[in-house]
């Protein structure tokens, strides 16, 4: 009976504090900054600099929220967290969004009550393996040593790949990607196997890149986008279309370098035109000003820069676009119209 | 008598002992080659050290203290092994003052002059508590010094002449120091001279300067909480003359508290609108590295003695209620993990309070960390008391001692000298459990590193990292360590 009341107590006061977290855009307005949670580290995705500026393909699509909600890119509270405090982060309202590389799931979206606004990478759980293995395929790998983080989905993931194809493994449990590269090339395990991204991020590290391949086989979906709380479906929408601006961008061409002169006058593509604000009221339905999506593009360029100057070919890191080429390339990056 | 004589009349000058016995030699054959099996292993050993340093040094000692990446790094030693400290040069600020505004952002100036003032104060404000070793004008020196290098670093024209002004003080009280001879000050001391005022009474206001500092913000607000602190005093000042010493206590706990939690706000925003004084604030969330790590080292240490004392008396108190509440308070403590602890603070005391009421997450863990060094302290210092033998305590009650008076003059001073060790053991350990925050996502030296790494130009440097960790969490806890021999030494009474 106690209980019953203690949880009833309990109910009453999450519910007031649904209702009165609502309004999340009034409330960075009026706080004027964006708290967004990010990781507390990762290359090509987030990372402070010497002097405490943070980077990456996710702390981009942080700024450009920032920019689109408060017009200054800058104005950004990061928040690192943890694989364990980034959903409680967001839960209890520490942080107003996360983009912390976390992957689209069911459980994630329902149980834990998170709305994914979009993916802004496809991500997918791969193999690295030396070049004097000798092997070719991941089906090759039976009775191999395997380096895995302890406490992710790749955990599970490989377990099920290497059932479904009949195969023992030997696992090396890990604590950190650290960790994976001093063991890994110790060779304490004879594959190190994680998200692809990070495979390539890994390997750009060593001193001979060469030597080391990654198989081709990608044994799991990893979309990973970024999220918000359930019920303030305004703010959802806010962060939603931020992205989707930054997709549309590159997909008609506006880049930081020429979105000056587009978003001047009205120019011939009505689309670009309600996008960047010359036309339409597509801001005002957001809530924002007419000139958001431009100061969103203009915080880091469009999703194409963002991916090229982050983790693009020409950095270390070295990622092709592949799944997250444009839709008419031949990728699975689409956005909705803006109309 | 003739003068032939069969006994030498005169004393032979000593000689020095051989050379194998005296020296370094001596020193060498009675410590390394005392004996076959000795001699043996001490050339193992030798062996041994060689190998390890051969391997060691070359690694420390390589050319990369300007590069700019791991790639570079490598391009300098070109095929050779060596550490890589290009990350340590580009990062070191980072990694002592965290993200503490360092002046690169646009619109904001280099603040970190204030955690090192706090840091200096620090020293300054603990010289007095800790050691009897330097003098009272000595200590005022040092706190004038610091407190004018600070001013006059700062520019202005006004905190210029502040800055000169306190360090003209510093010199004269340094040229009167250097200047009296310490007999002729004794004796004028006894009779009766003006003296310094006591620098505990810094030490005492450090606690209140030392958050304004890190944090910034209006003075008012620490001011007013020290009012608080007065207030309470002068109230039981007052009523323990009128009505006893427990009406006193009661009295002046409830002015206090009603001063905090209704009159300080309005006291604040009044003097703040007379007189606006402030620094710039800077959020927790800019607290990293080695500043996090003392920060939160310090509080906890200096909180947790006093606490834990309390809780050691309290678990042998024979009042039922304070008792099973101190028992209960440290077991439930003990009991649990730091790093659940640490969760509490960061997630559950979120999701419990009100959305919108921002507790700060620094504040949760200091609280959180105090809070578990002092069940530990509890203990040690239970153990202190209990190896003390009973005639002490019987004896105080023989001289008339009320308990406090007792406590204070007969049985802590002893309890607390055999809890040392433990003591400072637990100080050690709470310091080191600091970096058991970066699981929470502070960023703290280790949390830090791996921020590092994420940075393309660093990812794949480890050792030169956590080796760079390594030393200045020896430097401080090897330094508290010495500080408690030393105590040990100064406050032995027995006579051997």
């Amino acid at each position: 009976m106690k209980k019953t009341v203690f949880l009833g107590a309990l109910t009453v006061a999450g519910l007031a504090a649904g209702a009165s977290a609502a309004a999340t855009l009034d409330d960075v307005k009026a706080r004027g900054k964006l708290n967004c949670g990010v990781t507390t580290g990762l290359v090509g995705f987030a990372a402070p600099d010497a002097n405490g500026h943070w980077d990456g393909f996710d702390v981009g699509v942080c700024r450009a929220v920032a920019a689109a909600v408060l017009g200054d890119a800058e104005a950004v509270e990061f928040v690192p967290t943890t694989g364990k405090t980034r959903f409680t982060a967001l839960a209890s309202g520490e942080i107003d969004m996360l983009a912390r590389n976390t992957t689209w799931t069911l459980s994630r979206d329902v149980d834990l009550k998170f709305t994914f606004v979009g993916v802004n990478y496809y991500d997918g759980q791969g193999f690295m393996v030396p070049k004097g293995l000798g092997v070719s395929s991941a089906k090759e790998l039976d009775g191999a040593t395997v380096c895995i983080q302890t406490g992710t989905t790749t955990e599970l993931n490989l377990a099920d790949f290497f059932r479904a194809n009949n195969m023992s493994y030997e696992p090396v449990p890990i604590e950190t990607n650290a960790e994976a590269q001093q063991q890994y090339l110790a060779g304490a395990c004879d594959v190190y196997t994680t998200d692809a991204s990070g495979l390539a991020a890994t390997r750009a590290t060593f001193e001979a890149p060469a030597d080391h391949v990654l198989l081709p086989e990608i044994i799991s979906k990893e979309p990973l986008g970024p999220l918000v709380r359930h019920g303030d479906n305004e703010w959802g929408d806010v962060v939603r279309w931020t992205l989707n601006a930054l997709i549309s961008a590159e997909e008609l061409g506006i880049t930081s370098a020429n979105i000056g002169e587009l978003g001047a006058a009205a120019g011939d593509n009505p689309e670009v035109n309600r996008i960047l604000g010359t036309e339409g009221n597509l801001g005002e339905m957001l809530g924002l000003d007419a000139g958001w999506a431009k100061a969103a593009i203009m915080a880091g360029g469009n999703y194409g820069e963002l991916f090229e100057k982050n983790i693009g070919e020409n950095t270390p890191i070295a990622l092709s676009r592949g799944l997250n080429a444009q839709w008419q390339d031949g990728g699975l990056i689409y956005s909705p119209p803006f109309r | 008598m003739s003068d032939l004589s069969y006994v030498r009349a005169e004393m032979l000058p000593e000689k020095a002992p051989p050379v194998s016995t005296s020296g370094a030699v001596g020193w060498v054959r009675e410590n390394l080659f005392n004996g076959v099996g000795n001699s043996i292993l001490t050339i193992l050993s030798l062996f041994m050290v060689y190998l390890v340093l051969s391997a060691l040094l070359p690694w420390v000692f390589s050319p990369t203290w300007n590069a700019a990446s791991l790639n570079d790094c490598r391009t300098i030693l070109a095929g050779h092994e060596g550490a890589c400290w290009g990350v340590i040069n580009e990062r070191w600020p980072q990694l002592l003052f965290g993200f503490y505004p360092n002046g690169s952002e646009e619109g904001t100036v280099d603040q970190r002059w204030r955690p090192i003032l706090t840091f200096v104060l620090l020293f300054v404000a603990v010289i007095p508590v800790l050691f009897n070793m330097i003098s009272r004008r000595m200590n005022w020196v040092l706190l004038l010094g610091a407190l004018g290098i600070a001013f006059v670093t700062r520019g202005g024209v006004l905190t210029m002449i502040i800055g000169v002004a306190l360090l003209a003080g510093a010199a004269y009280v340094a040229f009167q120091l250097f200047n009296t001879n310490k007999v002729d000050r004794a004796e004028e001391i006894a009779s009766g001279a003006k003296r310094l005022p006591n620098p505990l009474i810094f030490s005492a206001v450090f606690p209140f300067l030392a958050p304004w500092l890190l944090w910034g913000g209006s003075i008012w607000g620490p001011i007013g909480a020290l009012l608080g602190f007065v207030i309470g005093a002068l109230v039981f000042r007052a009523v323990t003359a009128v009505a006893g010493s427990l009406m006193g206590i009661i009295a002046a706990v409830l002015s206090a508290v009603i001063w905090w939690l209704f009159l300080m706000g309005g006291f604040a925003w009044a003097m703040e609108s007379i007189i606006s004084l402030g620094l710039e604030p800077v959020e927790s969330r800019k607290f990293g590295g080695f500043m996090l790590s003392i920060t939160i080292g310090v509080v906890a240490i200096g909180c947790s003695l006093p606490i834990g004392i309390v809780l050691a008396l309290g678990r042998q108190s024979d009042l039922m209620i304070v008792k099973s509440l101190c028992v209960g308070f440290i077991e439930f403590i003990r009991g649990v993990p730091l790093i659940t602890l640490l969760f509490v603070a960061s997630t559950l005391l979120n999701i419990f309070m009100p959305p919108g009421s921002n507790f700060d997450i620094i504040v949760r863990v200091l609280i959180m960390v105090t809070l578990f060094a002092s069940a530990y302290m509890a203990e040690v210092v239970r153990g202190g008391l209990a190896a003390l033998p009973k005639g002490q305590y019987e004896a105080a009650d023989a001289l008339g001692l009320d308990y406090w008076k007792a406590q204070r003059l007969i049985i802590m001073p002893q309890a607390l000298k055999i809890s040392i060790p433990g003591i400072v053991s637990t100080f050690i350990g709470v310091f080191k459990d600091t970096t058991l925050v970066s699981i929470i996502g502070l960023l703290d030296p280790l949390g830090l590193s791996n921020a590092i790494r994420a940075d393309a130009n660093w990812n794949g440097v480890v050792w030169e990292l956590y080796g760079f960790i390594a030393l200045m969490f020896f430097v401080f806890c090897f330094s508290m360590s010495r500080y408690s021999m030393y105590l040990e030494r100064k406050l032995r009474t027995d006579h051997h």
